[in-house]
């Protein structure tokens, strides 16, 4: 393959955002007719990168070049990109569920003249791109009546209505089951021998292993190598290697754990889907806390880590089936949020700004939140002991803000994020399930909200961080739990972590119970 | 930062929702002195203050809950009819089983409570979206009005008539003006005197900055030469007429309501609840009790606002209260409020609803058709809201801060370009 014609060439593509720098002079280079992987952890940049190609960041907003098909190319916008042949399947499907497959096919692109839409053309053309990517239904049938692997099919075939030339397919497995998935990589086989090129990013290294032809490995927005897979013997370990391999020491504030007695546990909790019922997010999870301990829960997109904390959290989420949680000995039983604030738990969102906050407040407004009642006078908010509070939390987390009565949106990632946590430290709580605590943030930021998290264990609360950055749970973790399609698949101490051996934990169902 | 922005953030205090009356104040008096002059004295004399008040303390009342529904990301279009069904009901009970006015008034009130109990069910707990369930007790309520009035008037006895068309009394010494209107101008001063030392107070309490000397006097100054004008206005009327007892329940209502949503964990849940459902949810707020209490309060307050209505007019109708709930909805946006909810002030919306009041009494009294009036009311309404869109785009809030754009070089707003975005970034820590 090495010798095919080059096709697409991405160099030195830096793109920042505010207080963040996303990619560092990345280069990819992928040859006609090949597959090509990305990997690389949640937050590596694949997806920034592919945003900077397919037009998502128009020309000007990054730096660098991109070469495609000999020429360089500046997309203003997708339009510009799919016009060019390059076509994204992005992980959320943007299909019109009340639409038939053909109307989803055509969506934006539709057949016909002077706005009219030919359905003869549109329903002949259907069928044939139906047929090219294998998908058997009837071209009338509503999205929403068909699964989730057709509706990805339908997505691919709508890229191929535009005429498509290089196809980015972004997690195209993550919610397909085993048979679909393998269908799906068969596709992109069939795919190749037409001589169409096509860039996978997926987690599942496996199946990267199993279809790709060479692969970029991106860590922390930077290239870090590019491999052929049969010429270089490339396996997953090796991947998982590329993927990991860092120095994680002076990334961590040194800390010496003060673990107490185990004073929070969870027994058999099973938690079904809110929507499908027939679908179990959290299956007779069983677990431990101890005081003074931080507790990581490692796992890949979508294992249910979330789930089962925010089910815990007041069944925020999903429906409860069975399980019990116990608080310092005794069973405890939280119905509702301010249930669960009250017997001393705190939840911090993993997204920040759609669930964590309410960007139109200030500060102290903000940190205040969760617990009014502790600065109320029978429901009247004290203005004093509310800015004083804030004030400081302000200044023992060191939030970059000249005031308390500075709007939330005006921080930065990391400084929000500082906001979020005195919020639900001022809840006084004695467990803090921290959500990944640090996505979106930089290294500074990041090193200050360990020392945080840290200097709370010490107090001897209990910590619970759920992390999709293996790094980041075995140096701050004292025990990780993994965690696998709802399942808990381990249970591992730190000076037993190490990124291999949790990847493959958090990739099977194998219990490796510490005994 | 502009001197213009400075100033504005000094007197009205640094948040986003406070920095936007600024303009809509502005825009009050600038409407306010337009008048005077193109009605040569007529807008600001007592006569047509008085009938200012009465004729729009019942619009006020419901922007009042209005506000709190749209903050909570809701709208409620029932409330013209939620009025005219509790105005004849009540009607209907003084005359059919005599009952006395202040028992009416508190049986009106319950029977507002109960139809917002059954709204604000809907919202909160089925969750039906409230501008189906509104929409539909526009028609209910309409329709109940018409059933039991057999969609015929009927006459209010002379002691209700007073929530609507009743002013203070005369007492005491004959000084030439109303005694008990100058006594409420002096209270209403000392207390914007006794607010702003206790709010400087608070700060100093605070250890926050303190705003300088000069603008608490601004912020005491202006309000008292105002209100000593306006005092002197609706003390100086006609013998027998004064300030409405009509502005004097508004007036009460603005107060409580303004320290409610302002002051309270309740009134922060609103706002929590508007901005971001899902975050207040995870905060522990309760959400299904708060919808449902906005939804219900609006309806007790939409049933003395009708009831208020028909002691004004003395008699309950089968049109009474219809478009009411636009003009209430129309106050509510144009004092600047987020339609997409969380954002908003009762005080803005009162201000909001002055501005079209005095907007629609001004051209009235210039003789203007209502059909133009409409028009004009419709133009001010889409620019008001169509003006904080654009400002929002554009990451400001102020109307004033737009106004003055145009004339501003580096304000100017352009396309960010490589270069610009690079400096931005160089400021703020990058990560490796």
């Amino acid at each position: 393959m090495s010798d095919a014609p080059v096709l697409l060439e991405m160099r030195s593509i830096t793109k920042e955002f505010p207080g963040v720098k996303a990619l560092s002079d990345v280069n990819l280079v992928v040859r006609s007719g090949e597959i090509h992987a990305i990997a690389g952890e949640n937050g590596a940049g694949k997806s920034t990168l592919m945003k900077v190609l397919s037009g998502v960041y128009p020309y000007g907003t990054y730096s660098g070049e991109i070469l495609y098909r000999g020429t360089e190319s500046r997309f203003s916008d997708i339009r510009a990109s799919e016009h060019a042949g390059i076509v994204i399947i992005h992980q959320e499907l943007a299909l019109v569920p009340g639409m038939s497959i053909t109307e989803n096919i055509f969506l934006g692109n539709e057949p016909g003249r002077g706005g009219v839409i030919d359905w003869k053309i549109a329903n002949r053309r259907a069928i044939e791109l139906m047929a090219q990517v294998g998908l058997e239904e009837d071209p009338d049938t509503l999205i929403k009546d068909i699964g989730v692997g057709k509706q990805q099919l339908v997505e691919i075939a709508k890229a191929f209505a535009k005429d498509v030339k290089l196809l980015i397919l972004d997690e195209p497995t993550a919610a397909l089951n085993e048979a679909d998935s393998q269908h799906l990589l068969e596709l992109l086989r069939g795919f190749k021998r037409q001589g169409i090129t096509s860039i996978i990013i997926s987690h599942k290294l496996n199946e990267i292993a199993q279809v790709a032809d060479s692969i970029t490995i991106l860590r922390d927005g930077r290239t870090i190598e590019t491999l052929d897979i049969k010429a270089d013997g490339v396996d997953e370990d090796r991947i998982v290697r590329g993927m990991v391999g860092r120095e994680l020491h002076s990334r961590f504030p040194d800390h010496t754990p003060n673990i107490g007695e185990v004073f929070f546990e969870v027994r058999d909790w099973t938690v079904r889907h809110p929507i499908s019922a027939e679908r179990l997010v959290a299956k007779h999870s069983s677990f431990t806390v101890r005081r003074g301990e931080i507790v990581g829960f490692a796992g890949l997109m979508g294992a249910g880590r979330t789930e089962l904390a925010m089910s815990l959290f007041g069944r925020s989420y999903g429906t409860y089936v069975s399980g019990q949680i116990f608080k310092d000995g005794k069973e405890i039983v939280l119905k509702s949020v301010s249930d669960a604030i009250d017997h001393g738990l705190a939840y911090v969102s993993e997204d920040r700004k759609a669930i964590g906050l309410n960007l139109l407040d200030d500060i102290k407004t903000s940190m205040v939140s969760a617990k009014l009642s502790k600065i109320s006078n029978h429901g009247v908010v004290d203005q004093v002991r509310e800015y004083q509070a804030a004030e400081s939390y302000r200044k023992s987390l060191r939030v970059k803000a000249p005031t308390v009565d500075e709007g939330v949106t005006k921080l930065s990632g990391g400084n929000q994020q500082k906001v979020v946590l005195a919020k639900w430290m001022f809840t006084d709580p004695d467990l803090l399930i921290l959500d990944e605590p640090t996505r979106g943030i930089d290294v500074g930021a990041k090193y200050e909200i360990y020392g945080i998290i840290q200097r709370l264990a010490d107090q001897g609360k209990g910590v619970i961080v759920i992390s999709s950055e293996l790094p980041e749970l075995i140096g701050l973790c004292d025990r990780i739990y993994t965690v696998f399609e709802g399942t808990i698949t381990g249970d591992i101490l730190r000076k037993d972590a190490d990124p291999e051996l949790l990847m493959k934990q958090m990739t099977s169902v194998k219990k490796a119970q510490r005994s | 930062m502009s001197r213009v922005k400075e100033l504005q953030k000094s007197l009205f205090g640094g948040t986003t929702s406070n920095a936007r009356q600024f303009g809509m104040i502005f825009t009050l008096v600038a409407i306010v002195l337009l008048f005077e002059i193109l009605t040569d004295g007529l807008t600001l004399s007592p006569g047509n203050l008085i009938s200012l008040v009465s004729q729009y303390s019942y619009i006020l009342i419901l922007a009042i809950g209005m506000l709190m529904v749209i903050v909570a990301g809701h709208i409620d279009l029932s409330v013209g009819s939620v009025a005219a069904f509790v105005g004849i009901v009540v009607a209907n009970i003084m005359q059919d089983y005599s009952i006395p006015w202040f028992l009416a008034i508190i049986i009106g009130l319950g029977v507002g409570a109960l139809i917002g109990a059954w709204q604000g069910f809907w919202v909160a707990y089925v969750g039906v979206p409230a501008f189906i369930v509104t929409l539909a007790g526009m028609m209910l309520f309409r329709g109940g009005n018409q059933y039991i009035g057999n969609a015929d008037t009927i006459p209010v006895p002379e002691g209700f008539r007073n929530i609507g068309a009743g002013f203070l009394p005369e007492v005491g010494p004959n000084t030439g003006y109303n005694n008990l209107t100058l006594l409420l101008g002096l209270v209403l001063c000392v207390a914007v005197v006794i607010r702003e030392w206790r709010g400087r107070r608070t700060r100093q309490e605070m250890q926050a900055d303190v705003a300088p000397m000069w603008i608490s006097a601004i912020r005491v100054v202006i309000p008292i030469v105002v209100i000593v004008f306006a005092t002197l206005q609706f003390a100086g009327g006609r013998v027998g007429t004064s300030f409405p007892i009509s502005g004097i329940i508004l007036g009460v209502l603005v107060v409580i309501y303004a320290f409610v949503t302002r002051n309270t964990a309740g009134g922060r849940h609103i706002y929590a609840v508007g901005g971001n459902a899902r975050a207040a949810e995870l905060s522990g707020v309760k959400l299904k009790r708060v919808n449902f209490l906005v939804m219900m309060n609006m309806s007790v307050l939409a049933a003395l606002a009708g009831m208020i209505f028909v002691a004004r007019s003395a008699a309950s109708g089968p049109q009474d209260g219809i478009g009411w709930e636009l003009d209430a909805i129309a106050a509510v946006f144009v004092g600047g409020a987020a339609v997409s909810g969380g954002l908003g002030t009762i005080s803005g919306s009162i201000v909001g609803g002055l501005v079209m009041a005095v907007l629609n009494n001004g051209l009235q009294l210039m003789g203007v058709g209502s059909d133009r009036v409409q028009i004009i009311k419709g133009v001010v309404l889409l620019l008001a809201v169509a003006l904080d869109a654009y400002n929002k785009k554009q990451g400001r809030f102020s109307v004033i801060d737009s106004l003055m754009r145009p004339f501003r070089r580096d304000a100017a707003p352009s396309p960010a370009s490589p270069v610009e975005a690079g400096q931005e970034h160089g400021k703020s820590p990058v990560a490796g």
